[in-house]
């Protein structure tokens, strides 16, 4: 024991000594880094979504774990098990954590991390991550970074500020670098022949203060608007829910797209809540978007500007959507639109 | 039941609909003889605490309504508008002009004046509409302690200080429940904010607004991130108009988007 901390001791001298050689301190670097990336799962079954954290952890450089925690989250781990550079899953199986409430996930985490020294933590910007990640960096007293599009280096991120109308690049000087991503900016690493060792985390049985009560999710059959490649959303001009289903549903559907609103189509009770793109709804990157009868405001861009085609039907031609579209149609949505859906049904 | 005391912490933006514009020097934004306001998610925080107090929602009471305001000298009407919309007070944590603060600052700030006001219930934005980093609610309740809700929609009151909040959450709506002292932060679906009237912004001129700085709550400005650099984002090119349908799919299909 005492001969291998004195031999890790000196290799942290040795690459200290020689940090003037580039290639050698990248190389004793990256095996002083270690990141753990925060899974998420539901009812056993682990998001898809949540494994872009490893992703964003591989590019770090340096050792990656993963974590999940919650009431059966067997099955969910050997999966992420099976991405590849991945050296081991740390699972904490306790109904504590089940919901993720931050009252216990937080200190939670905060064992788990202070335990494992990581030098970096890496959550989604969900609404799980939001709430969480910034509890826990408190508590390890670290500035976090939020919402990240890239990873310059190990202590250097991207992230848009102002509604994406700016980007911000910074560096990091806390030890700790506790990091949110955005999750179109990195795609989610896929199970594969990896065998990561499966291993059982501290579990603190920390003090609920907070009680989960209930939980009312939109059921859909279409895609998940975060990770659909195409995307189809309404605004205003869609006047009504009726007119939003009549016109909006039949388009997703033609096109296999998830169904997507702006917020003035969301507040007049055209669409649910959790399908509002934008600055404080969901940021959406699809090959494909179509914005029909919306205006194009900056909080509804920040959601949607990083769309590799966007298309726009709107009667006004002056719309600033018309400012970022690929491909615009002036006309009225509800001849147009139809005319589109049937159009592409057939051909 | 206890009666609130209810801390409403505020920031002063860009307004909303001013799109920012990133300086020569690419160090930040440019903020000179710009439009600021109050961020629209913590007028939301405001409106909230004073219904709480006229719909007599809480069983015990609203005792009362501190708003505080960590930022430069023109911080001070944002902190006017809020009392003017019906907050009791104000305090002003004067930072010098063109300085910030790091959430995790803010955080550590709010802590101490929470402590000191006798704070139970802290109603936050869920995030500033500049900075966009949404981390301030959940920091601060860590550092106290206390259980959150992020993302409120609904927010309840019962009895032995029971607070059921109903959260936005990734595909639906979630609900919390949880014991005083606890921070909340505001979803844009929690309610709609008022206009302040004129004899209301003239009765705010009259209440108290007490001056600090981040030394008086035994803080510095520490950064710890450091920017590098602000760039503007890569315009998007196109903007290419078809005369109809045909012309659409046309297009889409060269685009591969079809």
């Amino acid at each position: 024991m005492l001969g291998l901390a004195r031999h890790t001791l000196f290799q942290r001298f040795t690459s200290l000594r020689i940090s003037s050689s580039a290639n050698y301190s990248a190389v004793s670097r990256s095996r002083l880094l270690s990141t753990l990336a925060i899974l998420e799962q539901r009812d056993g079954q682990l998001l898809q979504g949540s494994l872009n954290t490893l992703t964003a952890a591989k590019k770090i450089g340096g050792t990656v774990h993963g974590f999940l925690a919650g009431a059966n989250v067997s099955a969910a781990s050997e999966e992420a098990a099976k991405v590849d550079g991945v050296e081991q899953i740390i699972k904490v199986e306790n109904g504590v954590y089940e919901k993720g409430l931050p009252e216990t996930f937080a200190p939670l985490l905060t064992e788990n991390i202070k335990k494992g020294n990581y030098t970096h933590v890496i959550g989604g910007h969900t609404a799980f991550g939001k709430s969480l990640l910034p509890r826990v960096a408190a508590l390890l007293d670290s500035q976090q970074v939020s919402d990240i599009t890239a990873i310059e280096d190990e202590k250097t991120f991207v992230r848009p500020i102002y509604a994406g109308n700016a980007i911000a690049t910074v560096e990091c000087l806390d030890p700790v670098k506790v990091i949110t991503i955005r999750g179109t900016a990195f795609a989610p690493a896929t199970p594969e022949s990896g065998s990561s060792k499966i291993v059982e985390g501290v579990d603190p049985n920390a003090q609920a203060s907070a009680q989960w009560v209930s939980e009312d999710l939109a059921k859909s059959d279409r895609p998940d608007l975060g990770s659909a490649s195409k995307v189809v959303s309404g605004g205003r001009g869609l006047k009504s829910k009726a007119e939003f289903d009549n016109v909006i549903l039949p388009l997703a559907d033609a096109l296999g797209a998830a169904v997507g609103a702006s917020r003035a189509a969301v507040d007049s009770g055209y669409a649910d809540n959790s399908l509002q793109v934008g600055q404080t709804g969901k940021v959406v990157a699809p090959q494909l978007y179509m914005a029909v009868g919306i205006s194009g405001a900056i909080q509804h861009l920040a959601g949607m500007k990083d769309s590799k085609v966007i298309a726009a039907i709107n009667k006004d031609a002056d719309a600033p959507i018309f400012q970022v579209a690929d491909v615009g149609l002036v006309g009225d949505l509800f001849e147009k639109v139809p005319e589109f859906t049937q159009k592409v049904k057939t051909s | 039941m206890s009666a609130l005391r209810i801390l409403v912490p505020v920031k002063r933006v860009i307004d909303y609909a001013v799109k920012p514009r990133v300086n020569k020097a690419q160090t930040g934004v440019e903020t000179a003889g710009v439009k600021h306001s109050m961020n629209p998610f913590d007028e939301l925080s405001v409106e909230e605490s004073v219904r709480i107090r006229e719909k007599k929602r809480s069983p015990g009471g609203v005792e009362d309504i501190c708003a505080i305001s960590a930022g430069p000298p023109k911080a001070q009407d944002v902190l006017r508008t809020a009392m003017a919309m019906g907050a009791d007070r104000a305090i002003h944590v004067e930072i010098k002009d063109g300085d910030d603060l790091e959430p995790l600052t803010v955080a550590k700030l709010l802590k101490k004046a929470a402590e000191e006001q006798e704070s139970n219930l802290v109603i936050l934005g869920k995030q500033s509409i500049d900075d966009d980093a949404a981390q301030t609610g959940p920091m601060l309740a860590g550092l106290l302690g206390w259980p959150q809700a992020t993302q409120a929609s609904k927010v309840e009151f019962g009895d032995d200080d029971v607070v059921t909040v109903t959260k936005e959450v990734d595909g639906g709506v979630e609900t919390v429940r949880a014991k005083l002292p606890m921070v909340i932060t505001t979803d844009l679906r929690l309610n709609e904010p008022r206009y302040a009237s004129l004899p209301n912004i003239m009765k705010a001129k009259k209440k108290k607004m007490e001056k600090k700085t981040l030394e008086d709550f035994g803080l510095e400005n520490v950064k710890r991130l450091k920017v590098l650099k602000v760039t503007e984002p890569a315009p998007r090119q196109g903007g290419d108009k078809v005369e109809d349908v045909d012309g659409l799919i046309g297009r889409l299909k060269q685009l591969g988007a079809l």
